[in-house]
Parts: structure tokens; C-alpha cells; sequence
């Protein structure tokens, strides 16, 4: 730790969004015009320190970051390895685009949107920074709290119910998560990750039960992030209901959950948990099998565009845990490189659907033929690019991610299973967006409809376009960089499943010594 | 071992009712549930770090410092936090459903009253 260059940038991607939103506080009472330009330059020197992260993870080394100096399973310490780095600089692009699309007139329909978006971004990395379950706990807690503020920006009916629903699921979540992480503390003494991974295996058969039972509360949890079957019910209504850049900033929050299956059910409770080894393998494939059905049946039968979108999150859901419940380093790392390209393009779709229905006042972003106001040619050709990289069709990087994955799964107990659903659902996919997209754009407005609308075109806003272009250029680049892209995500697997070196590293890390001996300064007295 | 007895009655009988609570479709039944919930996680909380009589969780002079004679901090301190993150959270509950029954006119979690006679 003491050789790292800079080890100090490891608590960056927390502290930077933290004194941001602070200082967002007091700069938007005071002088509300500069809001917005430091939360824009705050977000894009995230986006800097997340790819300078990347780059230092990519040699393979894992960096542990002890807080407050203190050794690692007495403190709290965060780690970087592969995966954490490729979250990171994800949610700080999906987070560059939100706040540039935000700029186009979202951020002034209620206060404080920039400081509650910064303290979003700050609990987002700090839950994929963590090595310690409380602390994830924590940073879950900032970001909900924050994302409860973003929901409600810009308050309307339709938005407090969609909240009370949210607000009221997660809290029931959070308690459980209590439960969950005090009774792993009262069977192994500890909360680090590192630590646990250690002492969960060396459990007594009299604690199987118990730990096994906190391991599946912890999945239960985390799925109601990821928004697994029987748990997704709050995700429809409340993205269908957020302002555009927050629904897609919240594109990433789902990810945080699959994020954290991905952490401890191959760290702790993976093939070396004892007692509790490889316990969500039965309930993973399953379920996520069936997620992934609902999610396209509940794309075909959207009559929003918002609406399709929220299905096609759940549906991305449904695959990426899908990867992670198989359990192999193959399938995991297909599903990371799925990853990049769903979370991109989730994104890119609210954005999409909240400029379509800037551009139709007659009828929003509801499924039905009306009259745009203009860019209908620009928004139909984003539209047919976005719904080829979200339904996984070549060229772009979803096929490849969809393709790895089949692949992998070919050596799995599943592969029949799997290569049905997950193709019968792109074929759903498909065809829910093949209708949404000649209904929306190639289909005439009804006459009397037309004639009804004042032939007002709505100002452009080039910052939406910007926004959109960032995501757009971002998923070309996933597909052009498609080779680098895949060995790094095959390795972070390789990574994942390799925990000697996760525990190594964080319970290994060295405090740094002190510059100045504080005896010295005390008068020698101990 | 009554106090053990007394302890695990109260948590479960807390979680109980709390689920009972939050499963109601009126959003002041909903709170109520929701804190009864997190009162039951906090006392587990600190039930998981061993109940003990008479021991203070600060290391002082007169005992060595091991944990046969201290009580565990570290569960003290987890309770704590989920105190506070859970006193925030149910303050913020309270403002939504008191705007949204500003808003709506109704206490019903969905925002509307369903039909007389629904039973809720």
C-alpha cells in the first residue's frame, strides 16, 4: 500500500460527490446559477479519477484502502479490484450523461437536485468500493436516501405514490439487511468481508442453519436492488414515474445489488463458504429465468415508453443474475460484459423516451401514433439504434454479451433452459420494441389530432443531445473495443473467483506509518 | 436465561406486529409497521453481540481487556447508526404521506380510497 502511487485516490469516488453536494447546498442558496457547472465539472472529474482507477486495477493487483489508518478487520477498508474500477467508471459516465441531460431543464423544477444527484453518485461508489458489510449497508442507506429525494423532484401525485410504494419496500429491505448482517456478526464476530470470506467456512455444523439462513436473507436483500421476481414490483412504477436523467442514473442502482451478489456469493458464500458454500445456486438460475420471461412479457404488454424501458431494465436484471446464479467464471464474466452494454443503453432509452415525449405534447411518451413537433427523423434513428443495442443484435455489444453468455451456459446443468428463455425473451424484446417503434414514429397521426396541435417546434436542447450522444458514442466504443473489453471483463471474473487474493489484500494491507512519531509531539509520554 | 426468553419474545413479538402493520393499505399503518420493524432489528442488533449483565463496552483500568469482561461495543455502535438511518428514514416517510395525502386527499398507500365495502 505504501508503493501504490497516490494510495489516497481510492477514497476519491466517496469523498469528491461528498464535499461537492455539500458545497451544492450552500451554492445553490447563495449563488444558483454556478450549481450546475460545479456539478457538471464535479461529475466529469469523477469520471477522470473512475478511469484513472480502471487503468490501476487492470494489472491485477487488489488495493486495499485502510480508513482512519487502522488495520483491516478493526476498521473499515475499501478495495479496488477489476470489477469494482468497471462499476465505477460506469456510473460515472451514466452519471456525466444524467446530469448534462439534466441541464436541459430538469434540474430546475425543484430545489436541490444537483447535491441530492452528487450524494447519490457518492453512496453508488461507496457501496462498490467497500470491503465491509456494515459500511455497504451504510452507503446502500445514502443511496436510497438520496434516490428518494431524486424520485421526488418535481413533485406530482402520480410521483409520491410511486414514492410511498419505494420508500416504504426499501425500508422493509434495510431492516432485513440488519438482521441479515447482525446475525453473520453474531456467528463469525466480524463484518469485513475479507474476514468473513475466512471465517464463515470455519463455522460449526450447529451454526449451518443460522448461516445459512443470514446468507439467504442477504440474497433477499439484494435482489430487492437488483429487482429479481418477486421482487420487482416497486421497479415499473417508480422508474416509469422519476424525470428522465434520474430514471436513467437510476439505471446504475439496480446494478449496485447485482454488484453485491456478485461480491459475496463468490467471496463469502462461493464454492469455498463451508457450511453456507454456493447457497443462492439453487434459487438463482430459477428465478432469474423467470424474471427474465416477465421481463419481456411486461415489455410487450408496456403502453409507455417509459414503461417498455422499466421492463427492459428488469429484463437485463434477469440475465445479468442469471450469469452470476450459474456460477462459473465463464458465465460471470459473459455477464459483466453484458453489463456494460444493458446499463448504457437502459439510460439511453429513458433519455430517449423523455425527448420523444418532449416532442409530442399530445400524447407524451404513451405507444400511440401523434404528431411530432419536430426530430422525428433524428429521434426514430436514435430509437432503431438503441432498441438494436438493447435487444442484442449485432453489431453492437449486446449481441456479443448475449452470445458469451449462451456459450458459457452450453456447459452448465441450465444450458436448454437457458438458451430458450433467454431467446425466446429477446425475441419478446424484440418484437415489444419492433411495435413501440412503427406505432411512436412510422404510423400517421391521426387528422383530427394534427390539426388540433399549434405548429409550435419546441426549442432543441443541445445539452439533451450531448447527453445522449455521450451514452450513444460510449456503446460504440463498448463494441468497437469489444476484444479489450471481454479479456478485462474475463479476468475481473478470474478475480472474483480467486478469493485468497481478495483476502490477501485487504486483511494484508499495512497501516502507513505515522510521518511525525506522536510520542515526540506528546513529550514522550505513552 | 429469562432474560434471553424475554429478549427473543420481544423481538419476535415486535416483528410480528410490525409485518402485520406494514401490510395494511393506510399509509400511517404503514409507518407504524415500518418502525416497529426497526425497533425489532435494532434490538437484534444488539442481542447478537451477547447479553450481558453489569459490563461496560469501554476498556477501563481495573480489568484486563478481554471479552469475559467487557460487553462487545461493536453491536452498540451498529445499533447507533441503524438508529439514526432509521429515525431519519421514518421523519421522511411522514413528510411524503402527509404531502401525499395533501395531494391526493386520501391516506390510502395507492392514493385513492378503493370502493366502500373493500374491506380496508
Amino acid at each position: 500500500m505504501i508503493d501504490a502511487p497516490l494510495p489516497h485516490w481510492l477514497i476519491a469516488p466517496v469523498a469528491l460527490p461528498l464535499i461537492v453536494g455539500a458545497a451544492l447546498l450552500l451554492i445553490e442558496r447563495r449563488a444558483p446559477s454556478w450549481a450546475a457547472p460545479v456539478s457538471l465539472a464535479a461529475t466529469a472529474a469523477l469520471l477522470l479519477i473512475a478511469v484513472a482507477l480502471l487503468g490501476r486495477a487492470s494489472g491485477g493487483d487488489i488495493e486495499a484502502y485502510l480508513l482512519g489508518n487502522w488495520r483491516a478487520p478493526f476498521g473499515i477498508a475499501l478495495a479496488l479490484d477489476r470489477l469494482t474500477a468497471l462499476m465505477l467508471t460506469l456510473t460515472a459516465i451514466v452519471a456525466l450523461a444524467s446530469v448534462l441531460y439534466a441541464r436541459g431543464g430538469d434540474d430546475q423544477r425543484g430545489a436541490h437536485f444537483h447535491a441530492l444527484f452528487q450524494f447519490q453518485l457518492m453512496g453508488l461508489n461507496g457501496a462498490f468500493l467497500t470491503a465491509d458489510l456494515f459500511n455497504l449497508f451504510v452507503f446502500f442507506e445514502v443511496l436510497l436516501i438520496a434516490s428518494y429525494g431524486l424520485l421526488l423532484h418535481g413533485v406530482g401525485a402520480e410521483r409520491l405514490k410511486a414514492a410511498i410504494h419505494y420508500v416504504s419496500f426499501n425500508l422493509a429491505g434495510s431492516a432485513l439487511f440488519l438482521i441479515a448482517v447482525a446475525s453473520l456478526y453474531g456467528l463469525t464476530g466480524t463484518l469485513n468481508m475479507a474476514d468473513l470470506a475466512q471465517r464463515v467456512p470455519m463455522l460449526g455444523a450447529e451454526s449451518a442453519q443460522l448461516v445459512r439462513a443470514a446468507a439467504l436473507m442477504l440474497l433477499v436483500v439484494f435482489c430487492v436492488k437488483a429487482a429479481l421476481l418477486p421482487l420487482y414490483f416497486w421497479l415499473p412504477d417508480t422508474y416509469g414515474a422519476a424525470t428522465a436523467p434520474v430514471a436513467a442514473l437510476f439505471a446504475i442502482m439496480t446494478k449496485v445489488g447485482v454488484y453485491a451478489v456478485a461480491r459475496m456469493y463468490t467471496l463469502v458464500f462461493g464454492d469455498g463458504g463451508g457450511a453456507a458454500a454456493n447457497v443462492a445456486q439453487p434459487w438463482l438460475p430459477v428465478l432469474a429465468l423467470a424474471t427474465l420471461l416477465l421481463g419481456a412479457l411486461g415489455a410487450l404488454a408496456a403502453a409507455r415508453l417509459r414503461t417498455l424501458a422499466a421492463y427492459l431494465v428488469i429484463a437485463s436484471a434477469g440475465t445479468l443474475l442469471l450469469g452470476l446464479g450459474l456460477g462459473r467464471a465463464s458465465t460471470v464474466a459473459a455477464v459483466l460484459f453484458y453489463l456494460v452494454n444493458s446499463t448504457l443503453v437502459a439510460a439511453v432509452f429513458f433519455l430517449l423516451s423523455d425527448r420523444i415525449s418532449a416532442m409530442r405534447p399530445a400524447c407524451g411518451d404513451r405507444l400511440a401514433p401523434a404528431r411530432f413537433n419536430g426530430e422525428r427523423a433524428v429521434l426514430g434513428g436514435a430509437f432503431f439504434f438503441a432498441a438494436v443495442a438493447v435487444a442484442g443484435m449485432p453489431p453492437l455489444a449486446g449481441f456479443l454479451g448475449k452470445a458469451l453468455l449462451l456459450d458459457a451456459a452450453a456447459q452448465t446443468p441450465y444450458a436448454s433452459w437457458v438458451w430458450s428463455v433467454v431467446l425466446l425473451s429477446s425475441f419478446g424484446v424484440i418484437v415489444a420494441l419492433a411495435r413501440a417503434g412503427s406505432l411512436v414514429f412510422w404510423r400517421p397521426a391521426l387528422p383530427d389530432a394534427a390539426s388540433a396541435m399549434p405548429m409550435t417546434v419546441a426549442g432543441t436542447a443541445p445539452m439533451q443531445a450531448v447527453a445522449i450522444g455521450v451514452l450513444f458514442s460510449t456503446l460504440v466504443a463498448a463494441a468497437l473495443l469489444a476484444q479489450p473489453l471481454a479479456s478485462y471483463t474475463g479476468a475481473a471474473a478470474q478475480q472474483l473467483f480467486d478469493r485468497r487474493a481478495y483476502i490477501d489484500a485487504v486483511l494484508g494491507a499495512e497501516p502507513v506509518a505515522p510521518a511525525i512519531a506522536i510520542r515526540e509531539i506528546v513529550g514522550g509520554k505513552p | 436465561m429469562s432474560l434471553e426468553l424475554l429478549l427473543a419474545t420481544m423481538i419476535g413479538a415486535l416483528t410480528a406486529a410490525g409485518l402485520w402493520l406494514l401490510l395494511r393499505a393506510r399509509t400511517f399503518d404503514v409507518m407504524l409497521g415500518l418502525t416497529l420493524l426497526s425497533y425489532a432489528a435494532n434490538l437484534f442488533i444488539f442481542a447478537m453481540g451477547r447479553l450481558r449483565v453489569n459490563a461496560a463496552p469501554i476498556i477501563g483500568r481495573a480489568l484486563a481487556p478481554t471479552l469475559a469482561d467487557y460487553a462487545d461495543p461493536l453491536p452498540q455502535a451498529l445499533v447507533l447508526t441503524a438508529i439514526v438511518i432509521s429515525f431519519a428514514m421514518t421523519a421522511l416517510v411522514l413528510a411524503i404521506a402527509l404531502r401525499a395525502h395533501a395531494e391526493t386527499g386520501s391516506d390510502h398507500v395507492d392514493g385513492v380510497e378503493p370502493p366502500v365495502g373493500d374491506g380496508s
